[in-house]
C-alpha cells in the first residue's frame, strides 16, 4: 500500500457551536483524479482552506506524502507542491495573463525578489508562462487585462496561476462555477489534459464534470464524510440520491 | 482625612476621558458598521463648538441650551455630506475614503478660520458651572464633574438603546456581520446612515463641551483627531464599551502623563497606541 | 497597456516593449532643463520642486506599487533631514556626505520599522502608520539638545558641492544638484518597477490574499520596497536640509505626509511619474496662490482633494491616460 498524495486523519473543525468538519478521514492516491460533492453548507471549502493551511484544526492530521503538514504555513504548503485554486476567482485585476502567470513561475523560480534586471531579462521564466497560457488556450488574449477577459477565461487563468506553482497535489475549488455553457468547452478540455502526475482533488457541483474525470467521489454532509466510491457505486447510492432529493445523480 | 493629589489628577483624567469617549463613540461604532474611515470626524465636533460660541456670543443662549443645538447643527451636517459623498465611497477603498475625509476636515479648518480667525474660541458658561468644591481634600471643578455627569448619562442611554431598541439590535447585527443583516432583511444602509447622524450629532455634542477644557480654534479638527483615533484603535471598532474604556485610559493617561512628567509630553500616547495595536490589532475589544 | 491582441509580437517582445523609454518622457527630462533658460529666477523654487518629486517618487512606491498606505512617510524625510544637518554641525560640511549618511540612517530607521508595517493592513495599518509618524515628531520636539526643538536646528554648515560649487542665493547649484539626484533615482526606480519585484509588488497591491497562494512571500518584498521607499524619502529630506539650510519641525509633522499624499493621489500614484508631475502642480500653484493666508489655503487643498477623489480618482496622468485611450480608440 503506496502512501497518499494527500491524506487527512481525524479532522475537527468548529466555529463555536457550528461544526463544520468533523472526523474527516481521507487518503488521496498518487495521480489520482477524486471528486468531492456535497451540498451547500456541507463543508467541502472549509476542507479545502485546512488542508491548504488558511485554517487551523481543532484536531486531527494532514499528511502530503510522508510529511505531516498539519503546523505548516500556507506558503510552505505552496513550496512543497499543494496549490489551491479559488471558488471566487483570486486574481490580479489590472495585471495581464501573461504578467500575472510570469510573476507566479518568478515567485516560484525564486527570482522575484530580483530589481535590477528587467522582466524580459528572465527569458525562461516569461517562456514558461507563455507555455502554461497555450496549454490552457489563454494564449492569443494573454496581453489583455485580467479583467477585461470572459468569465470562462477568467476560471483558466485562475488554474494557469496554480500550474505556475508546479503543484504535486492541485485542489480545485468548483473550477467550473459560474462558467457560462459556451465557454465550458475549453475548461474541460484544459482539466482533462492536466498531467496524470498531478493528483487532483475537485469540489464540482456540476455532475458532468464530476462524472466525466472524477475516478472516485467522496460525498460529504454536514461536516463529515457520508460515502465514498466509484461514480457508478455513488449514482446508485440511496443515501446520497436521498442528499440531493433526487436531483442530479443520473 | 485627605487624599492625596492623585486622586485629584484621576478625576480630572476621567472628566478628560469623558470628553474623548464623546467624541470617539460615534466613529467606533461607525468604522465598525461599515468600515468607511472618516476623519472629518473632529470636524463635526468643531462644528458644534462653533454653533455654540455663535449660540451664546452672537444671540445670548443660554449655554445649556446650545448643547442640544450644537448635536443638531453636527448630526445634520452629516447626514448632508452623508448623502450627497460619503455614500459613493461605501466601496471603495480606504485610501479613497481617508483622502476624501481629509479633504473636507480640511475644507472646514479653513472655513472655520474664515469666518472665526484663528483665535480661541470664549464661551460663556453659566455661573453654576464655574468654581470648584473641596471634598475629602481633592478639588473638583464643577464643570467637570457636569462633564462627567453628561458622559455618563449618554453612557447610559447608548447602552439601555442598543441593547433594548429595535434599532440597537440592528445596529448591533450590522456590526457583527454586515452581509448576514442584510440577507436577514436589515436595512444596513439607511442604519448605517442614522448611527452616523447619531455619532456625529455626540461629536458636535464632545465638541461643545470641549471649549471650556481645551478651547476651540480652527486646529480643533486634526489635534483632536488623532486622540479620537487612538482611542478608536485601541478600544476596538464598533464598540461602545471598547471606547469607553479607552478613552478613560487615554485620558487618565495623558493628565498623569502631563502632571507628573511633563516633558514626555504626547509621547506615551502614541507609543502605547502602537504596542497596543501590534499586540491586538483590532483593538482591545474589537472582533476582527 | 492595452495592445491590439494577437498581433504578431512574442511575450518576451511584448515585455520589452514595455520598458521602453516613451517619447514623451523623453521630453519631459528635457523640459525640467527648461528653468535653467527660462525662469532664472525661480531657480530656488524648481529645486523644491525636484525635491518634493523625490518624496513623492519614494511614497508611489509603496503607495503606488505596492498597496501601503501610509499617513506617515514623513518620518524617513525628516530623519534624513535632520541627520544631514546635524552632521555639518559636526564638521561634514560636504553635501555628498549628507547624502548618503541621511539615507542611510532614514533607511536603517525604515528596515526596522518594516518588520511591524509588513504585519498588518487596512485601518490598522493606517493607525500604525499615523502613530509611529507622531511618535517620532514628539521625539525630534522633545530632544531639543539635538534638533533645536521649535526653533529648528541651529548652527549647520553647509559646504560647497563637491568642494566647489557654492549653494549661492539663485540656486543654481541647488538646482542642479537636486535635479541630478533626482533623475538617477529615477532611473533606478524605473528599472526596479520594469523588474520582477516590481512585478511582484504590483501583484500584492492587486490581491494581496492570492499572493501566498501562489508562495510569494509577501512580507519580505514588502520589507524591501519599505526600506528602499525609506532611503529616498530620507535622500529627499537630505537634499532640503542642504539646500536651504535650514531644517525644522515641519518636515516630520502629519500635515508634511498628508500633503505628499495629496501630491502623489493628484498626479497619479502607479505611474511612477505621477509624483512629479503631482509636485510640479502643487508647488507652482501654491507659490503662485502665496499671498494667500494659510487658512484659506486650506481650504482650496481640501476642495482639491474632494474632487480629485471624486472626480479624478487616478489622479492627472490617470485622466490623462484614459483621455489618450480613448482618442486612441476614436481613430482607429
Amino acid at each position: 500500500m503506496s502512501t497518499p498524495a494527500l491524506s487527512t486523519h481525524g479532522l475537527e473543525k468548529s466555529f463555536g457551536s457550528l461544526v463544520v468538519a468533523s472526523d474527516v478521514n481521507l487518503a488521496i492516491p498518487l495521480g489520482a483524479r477524486y471528486a468531492l460533492i456535497g451540498p451547500n453548507g456541507a463543508g467541502k471549502t472549509t476542507l479545502i482552506n485546512l488542508m491548504t493551511g488558511m485554517l487551523r484544526p481543532d484536531a486531527g492530521k494532514i499528511r502530503l506524502g510522508e510529511t505531516d503538514i498539519t503546523a505548516f504555513s500556507p506558503g510552505d504548503r505552496v513550496k512543497r507542491g499543494l496549490v489551491r485554486t479559488f471558488q471566487i476567482n483570486q486574481l490580479f485585476p489590472h495585471l495581464n495573463a501573461l504578467e500575472a502567470v510570469t510573476l507566479a513561475v518568478c515567485e516560484r523560480r525564486g527570482v522575484a525578489g530580483k530589481f535590477w534586471r528587467p522582466l524580459p531579462a528572465y527569458a525562461e521564466a516569461v517562456d514558461e508562462a507563455y507555455a502554461i497560457l497555450g496549454s490552457l488556450m489563454l494564449a492569443p488574449d494573454c496581453y489583455r487585462l485580467t479583467r477585461e477577459l470572459a468569465y470562462g477565461q477568467q476560471r483558466l487563468l485562475e488554474i494557469a496561476l496554480a500550474l505556475a506553482t508546479r503543484p504535486k497535489v492541485l485542489l480545485l475549488d468548483e473550477p467550473a462555477a459560474g462558467v457560462p455553457r459556451e465557454e465550458s468547452a475549453e475548461l474541460f478540455t484544459a482539466i482533462a489534459g492536466l498531467s496524470q502526475d498531478m493528483t487532483i482533488l475537485f469540489i464540482e457541483h456540476d455532475m458532468d464534470l464530476v462524472f466525466r474525470f472524477a475516478s472516485r467521489i467522496i460525498v460529504m454532509v454536514g461536516g463529515s464524510v457520508l460515502v465514498e466510491g466509484t461514480p457508478q457505486e455513488i449514482a446508485a447510492d440511496a443515501r446520497v440520491r436521498e442528499v440531493y432529493l433526487g436531483g442530479e445523480a443520473p | 482625612m485627605a487624599l492625596g493629589p492623585v486622586f485629584g489628577v484621576l478625576f480630572d483624567g476621567c472628566a478628560y476621558g469623558m470628553l474623548l469617549f464623546l467624541l470617539s463613540v460615534g466613529l467606533s461604532v461607525t468604522l465598525g458598521m461599515m468600515n468607511f474611515v472618516n476623519l472629518a470626524h473632529c470636524a463635526f465636533a468643531m462644528l458644534g463648538g462653533y454653533v455654540t460660541v455663535t449660540l451664546t456670543m452672537a444671540y445670548g443662549w443660554p449655554f445649556l441650551a446650545t448643547l442640544p443645538a450644537a448635536f443638531l447643527a453636527a448630526a445634520v451636517a452629516s447626514v448632508a455630506l452623508e448623502r450627497t459623498l460619503y455614500r459613493r465611497l461605501y466601496r471603495a477603498g480606504e485610501l479613497d475614503q481617508v483622502l476624501l475625509t481629509i479633504g473636507l476636515a480640511f475644507m472646514s479648518v479653513g472655513a472655520a478660520a474664515y469666518f472665526f480667525g484663528t483665535v480661541q474660541q470664549p464661551v460663556q458658561t453659566p455661573s453654576y458651572l464655574r468654581g470648584s468644591f473641596s471634598v475629602l481634600g481633592v478639588s473638583i471643578g464643577a464643570y467637570r464633574l457636569f462633564l462627567v455627569g453628561v458622559g455618563l448619562a449618554v453612557t447610559l442611554l447608548l447602552v439601555l438603546a442598543l441593547e433594548y431598541t429595535r434599532f440597537g439590535a440592528q445596529v448591533r447585527a450590522a456590526v457583527d456581520n454586515q452581509r448576514m443583516a442584510r440577507g436577514l432583511g436589515i436595512n444596513v444602509d439607511s442604519a448605517f446612515a442614522a448611527t452616523f447622524a447619531l455619532g456625529s450629532g455626540l461629536a458636535g455634542l464632545g465638541g461643545a463641551l470641549a471649549i471650556e477644557i481645551v478651547g476651540l480654534d480652527p486646529g480643533f479638527a486634526f489635534h483632536f483627531l488623532v486622540y479620537v483615533l487612538i482611542v478608536v484603535s485601541v478600544g476596538g471598532l464598533g464598540s461602545i464599551a471598547g471606547s469607553f474604556a479607552a478613552a478613560m485610559v487615554i485620558g487618565i493617561s495623558d493628565i498623569a502623563g502631563k502632571y507628573y512628567v511633563p516633558q514626555i509630553g504626547s509621547f506615551l500616547i502614541y507609543l502605547v497606541m502602537v504596542v497596543i495595536l501590534m499586540w491586538r490589532p483590532a483593538g482591545l475589544f474589537g472582533r476582527r | 497597456m492595452a495592445a491590439a491582441s494577437g498581433a504578431a509580437t512574442t511575450p518576451g517582445l511584448y515585455l520589452q516593449a514595455q520598458t521602453r523609454w516613451h517619447p514623451i518622457e523623453f521630453a519631459f527630462w528635457a523640459a525640467t532643463l527648461a528653468p535653467f533658460l527660462l525662469f532664472p529666477n525661480h531657480l530656488a523654487l524648481a529645486s523644491q520642486i525636484a525635491i518634493t518629486g523625490l518624496f513623492a517618487l519614494s511614497l508611489d512606491l509603496i503607495l503606488g506599487y505596492a498597496g501601503i498606505v501610509s499617513l506617515g512617510h514623513a518620518a524617513f524625510f525628516g530623519l534624513g533631514a535632520y541627520t544631514a544637518g546635524i552632521i555639518t554641525k559636526y564638521g561634514w560640511g560636504e553635501p555628498l556626505v549628507g547624502l548618503l549618511v541621511g539615507p542611510a540612517v532614514a533607511g536603517l530607521a525604515g528596515y526596522a520599522t518594516s518588520f511591524i508595517i509588513a504585519r498588518f493592513r487596512h485601518l490598522t495599518l493606517i493607525m500604525i502608520t499615523l502613530g509611529l509618524g507622531f511618535l517620532l515628531h514628539e521625539a525630534a520636539n522633545s530632544a531639543e539638545w539635538l534638533t533645536g526643538g521649535s526653533d529648528g536646528l541651529q548652527g549647520m554648515r553647509i559646504g560647497p558641492l563637491l568642494g566647489l560649487f557654492r549653494f549661492d542665493l539663485y540656486g543654481y547649484t541647488a538646482y542642479a544638484y537636486s535635479l541630478v539626484v533626482l533623475f538617477v533615482v529615477f532611473l533606478a526606480a524605473r528599472r526596479l518597477i520594469n523588474s520582477p519585484f516590481g512585478l511582484s509588488l504590483r501583484g500584492i497591491r492587486e490581491n494581496a490574499l492570492r499572493m501566498p497562494a501562489i508562495g510569494a512571500p509577501s512580507r519580505s518584498h514588502i520589507r524591501k520596497i519599505y526600506t528602499i521607499s525609506a532611503v529616498i524619502a530620507g535622500m529627499a529630506g537630505a537634499l532640503l536640509a542642504q539646500t536651504t539650510s535650514t531644517v525644522s519641525l515641519g518636515v516630520l509633522e502629519f500635515q508634511r505626509s498628508a500633503e505628499i499624499l495629496i501630491i502623489l493621489v493628484l498626479g497619479g500614484a502607479g505611474r511612477l511619474y505621477g509624483g512629479l508631475v503631482g509636485a510640479i502642480v502643487f508647488m507652482v500653484a501654491r507659490d503662485q496662490f502665496s499671498g494667500i493666508a494659510p487658512q484659506y489655503w486650506y481650504f482650496w487643498i481640501g476642495a482639491l482633494l474632494v474632487t480629485v477623489v471624486m472626480l479624478l480618482p487616478n489622479g492627472i496622468l490617470g485622466g490623462l491616460a484614459q483621455l489618450y485611450a480613448r482618442w486612441q480608440g476614436k481613430s482607429s
